[in-house]
């Protein structure tokens, strides 16, 4: 055995295999180094977030890190503003219901086109990945022209859907190319004898697609939950498109109606303090199921935006 | 006994055509959501934004046929100009330095240092803050005398006013751009762990410097990932908005200081929901708007395509 390793040893250091993980060459000491340096930077601005929340008026331009007096009524003051209440309310309802209805349609169309076969199938699923090419852009105002067409019926006491919760919510029960695109390549790839034998049995496929594929697409379904959650979260344009009324605002929009809240100038230590608090949920759960997002990068190719 | 079993289970489940239509019909049911949300939200508005783009509409009338007048009117738009040189300016300027950046930094996270799992979440953080928490938080780190300009300050180089000059708008957008890098390090990290190793074993074998195994192996390995990145960076740079808009504020009715950060779908919206034009709401002329992006986006995605049988490489080329 020693002997089938010792020549090893004396060749070239293997970069990727067989090495212990954590010798360090000066290489990897530097890379190490450089990485440290980096990721600092990349925090850098949390900690002036959090700093700045803190500060004094007298010391908001001050260079100090650590404020000389701990001003942690700021952040009461942030939100003695405006309708955070409400805004906290608006932004959870829209985004639990777009991050349901996503699931249930993107899971039920990825299913058809994963695991049955019928008519026009192939033909469809390109068309899907044709919309994914399709810029946004290009159905803001016919989108929008149609939206203040469709009658809500008095929903949230508007008579067409401008200005209710519906444009944001509802076209997320139609699906979304991208995770419609994702979760069939992850159906695919469970074995097709699950369900002919559950077909078998006797089981309807509303079955099959609930107790047998939903569970094995697990991560996947975690992975659209989360960038869904997130997109909804933090949309910006579209609340601004279709919410006038002030009651109906989310957290995003009521965070800039904030900015100039102070009269003038913005007050940037209530600002950080009420821009910290609108970020926490979004970095919370970034914290708890850090893999999904590193794993839903890597499966949807989702990097650039 | 095993006969009458054998007979059973046939007439039960073989009737052939049954199962192939009802998988025919669970199938189209199973994507009916998608396919009514298709023809309602996404090939309908289409449809109706191309007729829109001929007409002067601005929702509360009928729409007015007037034929190419919007296109017209766009094109002798002095703004038009100033918003597609912004935009344009900032994929030459921006996509080059992020691609380079990214792929240094998932270099070195490809090393396999000890921590790399820390680090890979540290750069990935900034990615899930997209909204307008982050961009107020580079606003008052971009701000005249704000973290930036005086730790440019320590180093004796005073600090241009970001967003205040017409001339450090653009750049203030690619410093505060370089946060976001996160995602794009994750897709070029997953490429580089797609190699091969005896790609690299065999180069070792011939003695390759380090160097040379990155710009021979690396580099031609990762170019699907880099014309992927690309083409998904330029078309998400053509449609800035969130940012502009914040940066730019309310109080200037195009786009910031000198209108240097007007960029293409901050003009559009302003000319569809904003105050630019005679009595806002100038559906039509933004609907054309919409339309010339997309072709420019399409021309752009497809030059690309073309581009990238010169220099991406596919392993199944054969080449």
């Amino acid at each position: 055995m020693a002997i089938a390793v010792t020549p090893r040893e004396n060749t070239q250091p293997m970069r990727h295999e067989l090495r212990p993980r954590l010798r360090l060459t000066p290489g990897k000491l530097l890379a190490w180094l450089t990485l440290v340096t980096l990721s600092i930077l990349f925090l850098i601005p949390f900690f002036w977030m959090l700093s700045t929340s803190l500060k004094d008026f007298n010391e908001l331009f001050s260079p100090n890190w650590i404020p000389e007096r701990l001003m942690w009524e700021n952040y009461r003051t942030a939100f003695s503003f405006g309708m955070w209440g409400r805004w906290w309310r608006n932004t959870i309802i829209i985004t639990v219901v777009s991050v349901l209805g996503t699931l249930l349609s993107t899971s039920l169309v990825a299913y058809s086109f994963a695991r049955l076969r019928w008519p026009g199938r192939d033909l469809l699923f390109s068309l899907i990945l044709a919309t994914m090419m399709l810029p946004g852009v290009v159905l803001l105002i016919p989108q929008f022209i149609l939206f203040s067409h469709l009658p809500a019926f008095g929903f949230q006491g508007s008579r067409n859907w401008v200005n209710t919760f519906l444009p944001l919510t509802v076209p997320a029960f139609t699906g979304n190319a991208f995770y419609i695109f994702l979760l069939r390549q992850f159906m695919r790839g469970i074995p097709m004898e699950l369900s002919e034998a559950a077909r078998i049995d006797g089981a309807s496929e509303l079955r099959i697609w609930w107790m047998i594929i939903l569970p094995l697409t697990k991560p996947a379904l975690a992975a659209i939950a989360i960038f869904q959650f997130q997109g909804a979260w933090e949309d910006f344009m579209g609340p601004l498109i279709y919410l006038q009324d002030e009651r109906l605002y989310t957290l995003q929009l009521g965070l800039r109606q904030f900015e100039f809240a102070a009269g003038g100038a913005p007050a940037w230590n209530w600002l950080m303090a009420a821009s910290l608090v609108v970020m926490l949920p979004v970095i919370v759960v970034f914290l708890l199921f850090q893999r999904f997002f590193i794993e839903g990068v890597t499966l949807t190719g989702m990097g650039g935006r | 006994m095993a006969q009458v079993v054998e007979r059973r289970t046939t007439t039960i489940t073989r009737p052939f055509w049954r199962p192939a239509m009802r998988e025919a019909l669970a199938g189209w049911l199973f994507a009916l959501p998608w396919l009514i949300g298709f023809l309602v939200f996404t090939a309908g508005p289409m449809l109706f934004s191309l007729y829109t783009s001929f007409t002067r509409y601005n929702i509360t009338t009928t729409p007015q046929w007037i034929g190419l007048q919007n296109y017209q009117n766009l094109f002798e738009d002095r703004f038009f100009y100033i918003a597609l040189y912004n935009t344009f300016w900032m994929v030459l300027v921006k996509i080059p330095i992020v691609v380079v950046a990214s792929i240094a930094i998932a270099l070195l996270l490809n090393m396999e240092v000890p921590g790399g799992k820390f680090f890979r979440a540290v750069f990935y953080l900034p990615n899930v803050l997209a909204g307008v928490a982050a961009v107020f938080l580079w606003k008052w780190i971009l701000a005249p005398n704000g973290l930036l300009n005086r730790a440019l300050a320590w180093f004796g180089i005073p600090g241009p006013a970001w967003f205040v000059d017409p001339a450090w708008t653009k750049p203030g957008l690619v410093v505060m751009g370089m946060w976001w890098i996160g995602g794009n390090i994750l897709i070029y990290l997953a490429g580089l762990k797609g190699i091969p190793h005896q790609l690299y074993e065999a180069a070792e074998i011939d003695g390759a410097s380090s160097w040379r195994k990155t710009w021979h192996i690396t580099l031609p390995m990762l170019s699907p990932t880099i014309f992927f990145q690309v083409v998904t960076g330029i078309i998400g740079t053509f449609q800035i908005f969130t940012t502009a808009y914040i940066i730019t504020g309310d109080q200037s009715v195009t786009g910031g200081p000198g209108n240097s950060l007007l960029f293409y779908v901050l003009y559009l919206y302003n000319r569809a929901f904003g105050r630019v034009g005679v009595g806002g709401f100038q559906m039509g002329y933004a609907a054309a708007m919409a339309w010339v992006l997309f072709l420019i986006i399409l021309v752009i995605t497809l030059l690309q395509l073309w581009l990238a049988r010169r220099w991406v490489y596919y392993e199944t080329d054969g080449r």
